[in-house]
């Protein structure tokens, strides 16, 4: 654990050493807002809620995320870092986790950032502020599975832009799971039971509930184990083609 | 300290490393030479485990680099080739980073970071991103990160590639003052390097050992072994010298460079020279009887650079 913790902390250092930290957060913020105000209509929907703003988190990480992630792996491996870390008496297991925990991390920092939208919606009216705590938290967990799948891809190229392509792809694919656009590559041939299969891995279906407030377990077991998963396969292709 | 056993590594049809065995020891300096694709980068890799071998095995101070890695790594510091680092990071910070993977803490962490600092003259860039250093302290902040631990087993891949003279001549003078009580293997390609600093060379060319022996009995097998360099101070007698010179028994074959006023006189072999044929006695005899008082002589003991293109010849291409 004290070497994952290690690891974190060099991470977390790096983005604030470069202006990669500073640029994210600005944009993310300021693309946040323009949603949220513009597109969700926060003031012209009357509500003391943040509907608006939780709505568009998911099309916001499509983007983001990868532009995180897509450096996780790739910049080690173009760099030839990779070969200094996994020659360090560190587990491939523990390098993923601790390059994840920090990007998680971070994206949770810019997350937190947003919080004068909080303020805000509490000085308009009077909201259910545990029921934006629970969307908040849906959010950060989305971000983590996107991230997740974001960190896999990144190992297994050394180019950044192939990356970030593949990643936005994967997630497109897992945000809109539930619908025709993707079931429909699949309902001609594939028993109903696949497809079924395929509908419930919908990132918009399951973040749905979560940002009206509600957790329900299945949600958060379901993030769980699309993160778990894709760290697993992430370390499995690190381990295969480490050198390469 | 380690036992390489029969390790392998093919990619696909192509072999880099064919059945390597070998063992070494603390208190080696083990030179690994070879021509540029010959394997040595790839055996160091599987070393360290950072590439997994296609068949053999490799053990470091007992521990398997495959089944126990993270306890064979711990032994291990390792420079890669081009030390790379982490280029938005400081030195200092990135000595800690490395500090606190390999888990040095209180007074030892302290102590030791603060050795490899002096030891390798860190201190004015401490704070200055790896990014912005020099090639020379970009190797050195790889050095300080592969002996902070202060490992029983140290490999370097080509630790003083691009390094100017002075520098070269700085990490050489760190080996050897670390040489006693470790195992250090140094891959390069620069053979000067290897007589300076090791007291076992192994030569492979196609993933394969050709030669293993110190750099001195390497040496001896040029044909150069023992040769008389013969170099006159001023013209004239130059083919005179030569002829006097090629008529001596124990001379072989004589090697002129005109422009350069050099002879070089070949001898016998070993054998045939302990029957009493002695080039240099023979020639220094020869210079005072016919009173060459304006030529100098050395004897030679062998070039380690051209037995090497003698060995791999043709493994480069």
């Amino acid at each position: 654990m004290n070497m994952t913790k290690a690891l974190i902390k060099r991470e977390l250092m790096s983005y604030f050493a470069t202006p990669v930290a500073y640029v994210f957060i600005v944009i993310f913020l300021i693309l946040m807002g323009t949603f949220t105000f513009y597109l969700g209509g926060f003031y012209e929907r009357g509500q003391a809620d943040l509907s608006g703003f939780f709505n568009y988190h998911p099309w916001l990480y499509l983007f983001l995320v990868p532009a995180i992630s897509m450096r996780l792996w790739a910049e080690e491996r173009k760099s030839g870092s990779i070969e200094l870390l996994m020659t360090l008496p560190i587990t491939p297991w523990q390098c993923v986790l601790g390059k994840y925990l920090a990007a998680w991390a971070f994206t949770v920092l810019a997350l937190v950032l947003t919080f004068p939208i909080w303020i805000t919606v509490n000085y308009l009216g009077d909201p259910d502020n545990g029921a934006i705590l629970a969307a908040y938290f849906g959010s950060a967990l989305m971000a983590g599975g996107f991230l997740a799948i974001g960190s896999c891809l990144s190992a297994v190229t050394r180019n950044q832009v192939i990356a970030f392509v593949i990643t936005i792809v994967v997630c497109f694919g897992f945000l809109l799971a539930g619908f025709p656009l993707v079931l429909d590559m699949f309902s001609g041939w594939a028993p109903q039971a696949v497809v079924d299969g395929i509908a419930s891995l919908s990132f918009l279906s399951h973040f749905a509930s979560i940002k009206k407030g509600v957790i329900d377990f299945r949600d958060l077991v379901y993030f769980s184990l699309l993160i778990g998963a894709f760290l697993y396969a992430n370390t499995i292709v690190l381990t295969w083609k480490k050198a390469d | 300290m380690i036992e390489i056993n029969g390790l392998t590594k093919t990619y696909g049809q192509h072999t880099v490393v064919d059945d390597l065995t070998f063992n070494c020891s603390s208190g080696e300096v083990l030179g690994f030479l070879g021509p540029n694709g010959a394997g040595k980068s790839t055996t160091m890799k599987m070393i360290t485990g950072f590439v997994s071998a296609t068949a053999g095995t490799a053990s470091v101070c007992g521990h398997d680099v495959g089944n126990d890695a993270i306890a064979a790594r711990r032994r291990i510091g390792y420079l890669p080739e081009g030390a790379p680092s982490y280029p938005e990071m400081t030195p200092g910070s990135f000595l800690q980073f490395v500090a606190d993977i390999r888990e040095l803490s209180g007074s030892r962490r302290k102590e030791r970071i603060d050795e490899v600092v002096a030891r390798l003259h860190l201190e004015p860039v401490i704070d200055q991103t790896i990014d912005t250093l020099s090639k020379g302290f970009k190797r050195r902040v790889g050095l300080a990160q592969a002996i902070l631990h202060d490992p029983d087993v140290l490999i370097l891949d080509e630790p003083t590639d691009g390094l100017d003279p002075n520098q070269k001549h700085e990490v050489r003078d760190l080996i050897n003052s670390m040489a006693k009580d470790k195992l250090i293997v140094i891959s390069t390609h620069i053979l000067e390097e290897v007589e300076a600093v090791c007291n076992r060379a192994i030569i492979i060319a196609n993933g394969s050992i050709l030669a293993d022996d110190t750099p001195q009995s390497l040496a001896a097998t040029s044909r150069y072994h023992n040769s008389v360099r013969i170099i006159l101070h001023s013209d004239g007698r130059f083919d005179e010298i030569r002829s006097a010179v090629e008529q001596l028994a124990s001379v072989t074959e004589v090697e002129s460079i005109r422009n350069e006023s050099t002879i070089i006189a070949m001898t016998k072999t070993s054998s045939e020279r302990q029957s009493g044929y002695d080039a240099w006695r023979d020639i220094t005899e020869l210079a005072k009887t016919k009173g060459w008082d304006d030529v100098s002589a050395q004897q030679e003991s062998g070039r380690l650079d051209e037995v090497f293109r003698q060995i791999t010849g043709g493994a480069s291409a």
